[in-house]
């Protein structure tokens, strides 16, 4: 489990100029077996606060626990039990994958260190290209290696910087599949990302962040909070009296009547679908329209975080935010 | 333990399929072992035409009772043993400089500080990956070249100026201390710079003393005698522990994700 109060870094600003602050007293709760998305624009500091939690870098202020360890006095036992795929690879080229693995093993004190590289290579389909030198792989693989890496020692928390980022569909689909392997195991994974399709197919929560943490919920929560819950109805045809009669029950808000080729849709906003999508589709048929089908209208999870980030612009600090991005980026 | 021998593990694994620093690990070792028996062959023969008068008077003067042509192949092979302190110097230099410098370009730190390593044992297996093979390379080339030139050199009075204590002295420790120098030297520089040739290049100004030594002596500006060399491995020891501080504070996980450019 991660915990953090307050977490604060400012980094030295260039010379003579004021310290960047790239993540300012984020309070975060991160449950053990949850996999838990961090999402924010370039230079929100989500990399500095892995990096926080993975002890490479201290805290200006504030406290953080991983594993019930606390970051700044048990940074070696924390960097034991965590396991970190950075945002680049960072292979050494001109070794075989075996012997990457192997290093790591012998440096994350693995008892069986050729037990563990096979098991891993193996089970990201590497085994037949061990003696390959790693500068030969293509992104993919140097990517499914590096998790391979993070993995080695068994750690029970993952911190996942940009897994796919820069892959193939095809290799992004196997480290999704193999993220959600992860997750069956129980494993609590921490993973930053831009890819927010990815975010909500993978996450149990979610946190946005722009130095400041703007929100933690569940992706649906978000989409709720934000946006209601809307329920489409495809008829035939919605005359009017149709749409007036929907628009007359105490529960629908936001009635809307949109014309399409095939027919016409309507949309209503209802705080409890399950309950009250039956007492409209019964009223539907019986005022004799046609109900094709029947589904609730979700919001992208990019819909979501466009709006969040929007939201902080429009902010009065937002001059403040902007300037200081660019040097934040340089800073982590 | 283990973790250093890991990092000399890898590091050796790495840092040798590197061309540039195979060159260097094994060839001037060659050429500054095989040059000093080369001279010395080349003038064990000498019928004695060579002149006192073509070195440093203060050097003649130690000759004592040797002929002038004995002398003059002592001070000319001491010249050459001279450059042969170049190898603790640049070996170090070319294997540190791809082995941090290239580490921090291709971005393998992080993950590699991400480990339960400390900081300590890292840059203590980085540093005997780069110093172990210079000390090596010098202890042995100079073994060699003590074997070679008791075949070459006839006459015994000629040998034991060659094989001098003060040479003894400067190969097992002076060597090493500038051994840890120049490993030192190349960590400052690499944290500064992003290409491993321009921080092989800049740490090279390691060698700049023991030119200007080479040079001094040369010009009879001194003499390098026992009392001089124990002087020198002084000095490299206090020069040593303020480079290791420097060093070490240098190669400070966070110095190194968030100053090293």
């Amino acid at each position: 489990m991660i915990r953090t109060n307050a977490l604060t870094k400012q980094f030295p600003g260039p010379r003579d100029g004021a310290a960047v602050l790239a993540v300012d007293r984020l309070d975060l709760q991160v449950e053990e077996g949850q996999v838990f998305g961090f999402l924010g624009p370039n230079g929100a500091g989500k990399t500095t606060t892995v990096r926080m939690l993975t002890c490479l870098v201290g805290p200006t202020s504030g406290e953080a626990w991983v594993n019930d360890l606390k970051v700044g006095r048990d940074d070696t036992d924390i960097r034991r039990s965590v396991g970190i795929l950075t945002e680049t690879p960072g292979l050494y080229d001109r070794l075989s994958a075996e012997k990457n693995l192997t290093i790591f093993a012998r440096l994350y004190e693995v008892e069986d260190v050729r037990g563990q590289v096979e098991k891993y290579l193996r089970m990201l389909g590497l085994w037949d290209r061990r003696d390959d030198l790693a500068g030969n792989f293509s992104k993919g693989m140097k990517q499914k290696l590096a998790i391979c890496r993070a993995l080695l020692h068994e750690p029970k928390m993952l911190f996942l910087d940009e897994p796919t980022s820069g892959l193939d569909p095809e290799a992004a689909k196997l480290v999704h599949d193999f993220i959600a392997e992860l997750k069956n195991e129980g494993r609590t994974i921490f993973m930053c990302t831009h890819n927010l399709d990815e975010a909500d197919r993978l996450c149990d929560r979610i946190g946005v962040m722009k130095q400041r943490l703007l929100v933690v919920d569940t992706p649906q929560n978000l989409r709720r909070q934000l946006y209601g819950r809307k329920v489409v109805f495809h008829l035939r045809r919605a005359d009017p009296p149709l749409v007036k009669s929907i628009k007359a029950l105490p529960f629908a808000r936001d009635v809307q009547t949109v014309e399409l080729a095939t027919g016409s849709k309507i949309v209503v906003e209802m705080d409890d679908p399950e309950a009250q999508n039956p007492i409209i589709v019964r009223k539907l048929v019986e005022a004799g329209a046609d109900v094709q089908f029947v589904g609730e209208l979700r919001h992208s999870l990019e819909d979501v975080y466009l709006s969040l980030i929007q939201a902080t612009r429009s902010s009065p600090d937002s001059q403040e935010t902007r300037g200081n991005s660019d040097s934040r980026r340089k800073a982590s | 333990m283990n973790k250093i021998q890991t990092i000399i593990d890898k590091e050796w694994a790495e840092v040798f399929k590197n061309r540039v620093v195979l060159f260097t690990v094994i060839f001037m070792p060659l050429v500054f072992t095989a040059l000093p028996l080369v001279i010395l062959y080349a003038t064990h023969s000498d019928p004695g035409n060579s002149d006192v008068m073509d070195m440093p008077p203060q050097f003649a003067r130690l000759c004592g009772n040797l002929t002038g042509a004995a002398c003059t192949q002592v001070y000319i092979v001491n010249q050459f043993l001279m450059l042969f302190m170049l190898l603790p110097l640049a070996i170090p230099v070319a294997i540190s400089a791809y082995s941090i410098v290239g580490e921090k370009t291709t971005r393998c730190l992080e993950p590699l500080l991400a480990t339960p390593i400390t900081t300590i044992e890292l840059i203590v297996g980085k540093g005997l990956a780069a110093a172990i093979p210079a000390i090596v390379a010098t202890w042995a080339g100079f073994a060699v070249f003590a074997v070679g030139a008791r075949f070459i050199v006839t006459n015994p009075a000629v040998y034991a100026r060659i094989l001098d204590p003060m040479w003894l002295i400067a190969v097992t420790v002076v060597g090493p201390l500038m051994a840890v120098a120049a490993v030192n030297v190349s960590v400052i520089v690499s944290s500064r710079v992003s290409d491993p040739r321009t921080a092989e290049q800049v740490s090279m100004v390691v060698i700049v003393p023991l030119l200007g030594v080479f040079f001094g002596q040369m010009a009879g500006l001194f003499l390098l005698d026992t009392r001089f060399i124990l002087a020198t491995a002084a000095v490299l020891i206090v020069v040593d522990i303020g480079l290791v501080y420097l060093g070490v504070g240098m190669f400070q996980r966070e110095t190194i994700l968030t100053k090293w450019k």
